[in-house]
């Protein structure tokens, strides 16, 4: 697919880095306000989606392949499972154990495990989503040489 | 009084959008329905006091849009309408959904001792309960340091639930990999 | 008013049931897993909700007895937010599996495609 005109380039441009910037604010602060891993790996998949639209596919070929997502993804996955695992070693251990300081409330560093859980779980969905994205909307030129119906 | 109002035409606004995304003609015009009926959820969301819910509905709909757009977009329906067999269904579904509403008034929709509470009367009662939600409300704050109630259920008192979910996510784009990869295709066809 | 929009919900959920059973075209098979998925979450959200409650996070210099009188129930909540990204990912697989059925047969129609096997 090609991309969009120049306009369209240039605000995506502008635009882009900062939409991805506050999916990761959305990540980070999703234990004291709405958001979370979830909506912040979503929103960062919504600005990869934004800038491919504009920039077109090839260029988008070029610079992510498929299994680079799909590395990330099992990175993030892995991530959440090992942060659950460390519960065994902390005092009355057990599967998802929050074992570090909750701090205080309405801090950034309140919480324990919840921000470092969310930031996985953001690595997951967002590298996923952009993964199944890239090869649904990039990936089908099988449609246009087609052999003839 | 006046919020039930608005929820109630937003509904009400939420199924004449579906109503058109299954029996409009054209394919395109009923994935912009579903987006309008998906928006209004998002509205309804906010008013019910769920903004956890309300942030990722909104870019949930507008992903789902580019996605279904971008396939309507590149390809041709040859479909046919069959009108017989549609009015046939709606009539068993008519059927199906009176007895589901009579069921749901059986239940006790009436009043808050039956299975499902009254609107805008949760469970859960005061803070000195027993329910599970409002220890949930009650010791979110001491328990895990976490100021938002929804994000320490979903990753401290569940996180179980979060695990699973996370699979499912795995398991589901997997699974759209498997589906579209050409390698092992290209050879078959090759072959034959 | 609150009876009538439960049984409002329900007519959204049976919307989404009607499109899965009559609809023989791959895309409104799509959308109505789409409109289930809607009514489900809707209903969830609907059940746990507190008339005039607030959103149940803690306001700074708010105590926890208040948060627990006032905020909505959060459990419902903590649910659909799982769901509503489960539903994402449902809706790519199902757009996949609708991609391969076109590259094979060219045509959305579940009945043509019934026609074409063997």
């Amino acid at each position: 697919m090609r991309g969009m005109s120049i306009i369209v380039r240039i605000i995506v441009a502008i635009l882009g880095g900062l939409v991805i910037l506050y999916g990761l604010y959305v990540t980070l602060t999703g234990h004291l306000a709405p958001g979370g891993g979830f909506v912040g790996g979503v929103i960062i998949m919504a600005g990869i989606t934004m800038m491919v639209l504009a920039f077109g596919g090839e260029r988008a070929r070029e610079l992510m392949k498929e299994h680079h997502c799909q590395m990330l993804e099992g990175f993030g996955a892995l991530a959440f499972v090992i942060i659950a695992l460390l519960g065994f070693f902390a005092a009355g251990s057990c599967f998802f154990k929050n074992f570090l300081p909750t701090g205080k409330v309405h801090e950034l560093t309140s919480g324990g495990m919840i921000p470092l859980s969310n930031v996985a779980i953001a690595i997951k969905v967002g590298a996923g989503l952009t993964g199944i994205f890239l090869a649904l909307v990039l990936g089908c030129r099988s449609a246009m040489f087609r052999k003839g119906k | 009084m006046g919020v039930e109002l608005v929820i109630l035409l937003l509904i009400v606004f939420m199924i004449i959008s579906a109503l058109i995304a299954v029996e409009a003609s054209d394919l395109l015009s009923a994935v912009i329905a579903i987006g309008a009926a998906g928006f209004a959820l998002c509205a309804i969301d906010l008013l019910l006091a769920a903004p956890d819910l309300a942030f990722p509905q909104v870019l949930v709909e507008i992903i789902t849009l580019v996605i279904l757009i971008r396939m309507i977009m590149t390809r041709q329906d040859t479909s046919r309408q069959t009108p017989k067999d549609t009015l046939r269904t709606a009539m068993v579904m008519l059927a199906c959904g009176m007895f589901l509403i009579v069921v749901f008034l059986a239940v006790g929709g009436m009043n808050t001792s039956g299975t499902i509470p009254s609107f805008g009367r949760p469970v859960m009662g005061s803070f000195d309960d027993t329910g599970v939600s409002s220890q949930y409300l009650f010791r979110c704050a001491q328990d895990t340091g976490a100021a938002n109630v929804v994000m320490g259920i979903l990753l401290d008192y569940r996180a179980y639930d979060t695990l699973g979910e996370a699979t499912v996510i795995v398991v589901a784009i997997l699974g759209g990999y498997a589906v579209l990869r050409r390698i092992g295709r290209k050879k078959r066809e090759v072959k034959s | 008013m609150g009876i009538a929009i439960y049984i409002l919900a329900f007519v959204f959920i049976l919307l989404g049931v009607y499109a899965l059973i009559a609809k023989k075209n791959v895309i409104r098979i799509i959308i109505g897993i789409g409109i289930l998925e809607y009514g489900v979450n809707l209903l969830l959200v609907l059940v746990g909700y507190r008339k005039g409650g607030m959103a149940p996070i803690l306001a700074n210099g708010q105590s926890s007895a208040n948060l627990a009188g006032r905020a909505v129930d959060p459990l419902p909540q903590a649910m659909v937010l799982t769901s509503i990204v489960i539903g994402l990912s449902i809706t790519a697989l199902a757009v996949a599996l609708a991609i391969r059925l076109y590259d094979k047969y060219g045509t959305f129609d579940m009945n043509d495609i019934r026609d074409l096997r063997g």
